[in-house]
């Protein structure tokens, strides 16, 4: 059955990792930019890394038959230098209006940090100014909770509409909060962090498929490039029909992601 | 799936993970040192919080395991989380 991972950094993967995922079912994915492991010397590393994202991964994946698209951004990670991340942002409109480029993402937030804020207050606002969609980074473990809700309030400071952005790697105590706010919530699906797949079958089970997404986010960490097949499963072993699993893992991407007047999958 | 569906399916794999819990304690406290690990502390908070009979349970341990403050820090002094703040 076809299936979307719609947050993966298939840079991170091994080309038979686009394999399995096409042997899954893996129709489309999306990928946004994100922090390599280490931080960047220049702003010409992010130049190249762009490239990456939108000359190369497209063709790796169509050897598979997988279409490729990706958001564009600094990472919180290395946004703490605000002068630093100012010249990775002046980049991004050189690349904006590539076919596959569906919008600004993860931005978001690590630490919590001023810089990290003011660095994502700039880049909601180029989101705004270039009309895209935006795909947001939330905090890990103890930090997911105060950062989900000073992005929030970050977002609800400039004019873009909820439903054009996807809140990423919500979990029990952050979801309620970003879907009764009208945006879009994803939930990611890790072994030992996130979400696994029963918690995120537990999730649908108490707040429904409406602006719901689950992906694997995969990356050069412990993660599972097939976590979101895996979640089908799990939904499937418990009884759920086939629409609804469609829903989550399938449509409900496909709604969102087409926003931007780019996204395609075939 | 009814009650003894959902225990016929999951119960070994939490038996499993409560055991492991249980074994990363006794290590923990074959090492024992002056002073809990506020982490350790926050987990044996967790487990209390578990045998709490209300619904939530994964909630209420996220939120045990969260910062509350509310105000941006001045600096990002490093680029991980520990996966818990120090709790009385």
């Amino acid at each position: 059955m076809p299936y979307i991972d719609p947050h993966i950094h298939m840079v991170s993967r091994t080309t038979d990792d686009y394999e399995r995922m096409a042997q899954a079912g893996c129709i489309a994915i999306t990928e946004p930019a994100f922090w390599a492991g280490y931080d960047r010397s220049s702003a010409q590393g992010f130049y190249d890394y762009f490239r990456q994202l939108t000359e190369y991964e497209p063709k790796r994946a169509a050897q598979y038959g997988i279409k490729h698209h990706c958001w564009l951004c600094i990472n919180p990670k290395e946004a703490e230098d605000p002068g630093f991340a100012r010249e990775v942002i002046s980049i991004i409109p050189e690349f904006i209006e590539c076919d596959t480029v569906l919008g600004i993402g993860e931005i978001g937030l690590n630490k919590n940090s001023k810089n990290e804020l003011v660095i994502l207050e700039e880049q909601l606002a180029l989101a705004e100014t270039l009309g895209q969609l935006v795909l947001v980074h939330t905090p890990h473990l103890e930090d997911k909770l105060k950062g989900t809700r000073l992005i929030l309030e970050a977002i609800a400071n400039t004019s873009i509409q909820p439903e054009r952005v996807l809140i990423d790697h919500v979990e029990e105590h952050t979801v309620r909060e970003v879907l009764d706010k009208g945006y879009w919530a994803g939930m990611t699906l890790y072994p030992d962090s996130k979400c696994t797949p029963q918690r995120a079958a537990d999730i649908i089970e108490l707040y429904g498929t409406e602006r719901l997404w689950i992906n694997s986010a995969g990356d050069w960490g412990p993660s599972d490039p097939l976590s979101v097949p895996k979640c089908r499963l799990e939904l499937a072993a418990r009884g759920h029909s086939a629409e609804l699993i469609d829903t989550i893992s399938l449509h409900n991407p496909k709604t969102f992601l087409s926003q931007s007047g780019k996204f395609c999958t075939e | 799936m009814n009650q003894q569906e959902i225990i016929d399916k999951y119960f070994q794999e939490h038996r499993a993970k409560l055991i492991d819990i249980a074994s990363f304690l006794d290590r923990v406290d074959r090492c024992a040192e002056n002073e809990e690990d506020f982490r350790v502390h926050a987990m044996k908070k967790c487990i209390q919080e578990l045998l709490v009979e209300q619904s939530n349970r994964a909630e209420r341990i996220l939120l045990l395991l969260s910062d509350k403050s509310s105000t941006p820090v001045d600096q990002a002094s490093t680029k991980g989380a520990s996966g818990a703040v120090p709790l009385n």
